[in-house]
């Protein structure tokens, strides 16, 4: 049972990859190169915070898009082009088909996060010159920014599971934009009153709290971050996806391919 | 023990977006194919084929009704490693080359890794396709991916084949290839499951058929029987043009093809004709009793279901 979500996850994996989709890191490279060369002209300084700034923020915007764009298609892709039944008929169980697509986009990520962190820190060396200790908190970036990534995964899966792609981009995206200010949602619900101060209170704890992940900031600032914070993003991002996923399973495993 | 074992399998969609109204795909279907057996699932286009093949694959869930597939629960997924099944015009992985799709499906279906390899090897060269090593899937006919799906489905040696449709975008040579492989299969000692609404294909390959319209059972049985309904006339075909009167007075109907005469008359009639033709000096050459063929019989279970419906209605 391991061996065949294996299987598929594999298979997802190459597909993604020969679908072109890792050729986003040739126009990544091209951005970051240019950018490091632009801002090596014009910043007095600050080249390494905007550089930092902007690759990790590019690491993520890139990450998402993709992460939605193939997500969306997993299921309702297979579906539409009856690749499905010919794995459905075989001893596959409907739950390894969906877990095994969920890791083979989430390894198609952490490849591309891979290639694009060596750009980001290519671009880095070349307006610093040299790497200092505190280069290393780029590297807790990016595993958050993976685990943002694991989140979004699960959403697009779990929309996947029963809309079309259209409708399935359009709640993913929204709900990364949602969670990428659940703080301050989080802030308006503990100022509301009544009944709209639970709904806002329920709605802020239902999205994907993004912000918490979001620590380009401090990072371009050399400021530590918090072991517990490390355990708490990567527990939060666990349990949540694990609970989209767990959903995307119950919807899936009663759906009629018709 | 029979290898199929439909037992009153029924599925009603629910349509509509806002006011949903029930449609029923397929009426309880009872239905017991014997292992060993070529069996044609018969009807026009809409009739509930793919949906009782879907059924049975489990990619949709019945209304009720339940099936046993080789003696076991058809939900069973360890079932499924012995079941092969070719979907109606089937489509499969763009990106990926014949070869690595069967490899994957090979890996789903649990065939151990060290026969893989020479496994896909010799399907692709059973289906011929042994010369498209490393082409992409998207670059590939319609019939060359019938034949994948051909290869997909008998890949794992199942004792149990669905076919839906498998002639589809074939020309005549892959359509012969299709139907000797068929024969193969059967004489393998597997079980082979096909729908089609070719009927030449069904009369020339199964051992027994059913007939589905209006996702209704409307007949069963074996070809030769299906086919033997004597109408209670002969063929009689002589050499020459030559029509004696004598048995244009039987009341013949003879068409002149050729350089042989072939007329159909009542079987009562037949040994005034041959005495006519002895007299004329014609050469007989065949005298056969005139059968029902399978796509009389399937019109005739049709129409009989119209004017059933009708009457009903």
């Amino acid at each position: 049972m391991k061996v065949r979500v294996l299987h598929i996850a594999t298979n997802t994996f190459r597909e993604a990859v020969r679908d072109r989709v890792l050729y986003n890191l040739i126009a990544f490279a091209l951005l970051l190169s240019g950018a490091a060369i632009l801002v090596g002209q014009i910043s007095i300084d600050i080249e390494k915070l905007v550089v930092i700034n902007l690759g990790l923020t590019a690491v993520s915007l890139f990450g998402v898009v993709i992460a939605i764009f193939i997500g969306i298609g997993l299921v309702s892709k297979e579906i539409e082009k009856r690749t499905l039944y010919t794995v459905l008929s075989r001893p596959v169980r409907r739950w390894e088909f969906i877990v095994g697509k969920f890791f083979g986009l989430a390894g198609t990520l952490v490849v591309n996060t891979f290639f694009m962190a060596i750009g980001v820190f290519a671009a880095l060396f070349y307006v610093s010159h040299k790497f200092v200790r505190a280069d290393a908190l780029i590297l807790i970036a990016l595993y958050f920014i993976v685990l943002e990534f694991l989140i979004i995964c699960s959403l697009s899966l779990l929309f996947s599971s029963f809309s079309s792609p259209l409708l399935s981009a359009v709640f993913a995206f929204s709900l990364f934009v949602i969670g990428s200010f659940a703080e301050d949602l989080r802030g308006f619900a503990a100022m509301a009153h009544g009944f709209t101060r639970w709904l806002v209170t329920g709605a802020a704890y239902l999205v994907p709290n993004f912000s918490a992940f979001n620590i380009v900031g401090s990072i371009a600032h050399e400021q530590p971050v918090a072991r517990q914070l490390i355990w708490h993003n990567t527990l939060y991002a666990l349990f949540y996806a694990a609970m989209a996923l767990s959903g995307a399973v119950l919807i899936f495993e009663h759906r009629n391919l018709k | 023990m029979p290898a199929i074992e439909i037992l009153g399998l029924e599925k009603t969609y629910m349509v509509g977006f806002w006011r949903k109204r029930p449609k029923r795909a397929l009426s309880p279907l009872r239905l017991i194919v014997e292992d060993g057996e070529i069996f044609g699932f018969l009807g026009p286009n809409g009739a509930g084929k793919t949906t009782t093949l879907k059924l049975l694959m489990g990619l949709v869930f019945p209304t009720s009704g339940s099936a046993r597939l080789l003696g076991q629960g058809w939900t069973d997924p360890e079932v499924k490693a012995q079941i092969g099944f070719l979907p109606e015009q089937p489509y499969f992985y763009d990106h990926l080359t014949a070869h690595e799709l069967l490899n994957y499906y090979a890996q789903l279906s649990g065939v151990p890794a060290k026969e893989r390899s020479r496994r896909v090897d010799s399907m692709l060269d059973r289906v011929g396709l042994k010369d498209v090593y490393g082409v992409h899937l998207r670059k590939f006919s319609k019939g060359m991916l019938q034949r994948v799906g051909i290869a997909q489905a008998i890949l794992h040696d199942p004792k149990l084949v669905f076919f839906d449709e498998p002639m589809s975008g074939l020309d005549p040579m892959g359509r012969r290839e299709v139907r000797d492989l068929m024969e193969q299969l059967k004489q393998e000692g597997k079980t082979v499951f096909f729908s089609t609404h070719i009927l030449s294909d069904a009369e020339a390959l199964c051992d027994r058929v059913a007939i589905i319209h209006k996702g209704e059972l409307r007949g069963i049985g074996a070809v030769a029987d299906l086919t033997s309904s004597v109408q209670g006339k002969v063929e009689v075909i002589w050499q020459g043009t030559q029509i004696p009167a004598s048995v244009k007075a039987l009341g013949a109907e003879c068409h002149v093809t050729g350089v042989t005469v072939r007329a159909i008359i009542d079987e009562s009639q037949q040994d005034a004709a041959i005495d006519a033709l002895r007299r004329e000096h014609l050469r007989m050459i065949a005298l056969t009793p005139v059968r029902t063929s399978l796509e009389a019989y399937f019109v005739e279970r049709l129409q009989r279901a119209e004017t059933t419906a009708g009457r009903t209605v």
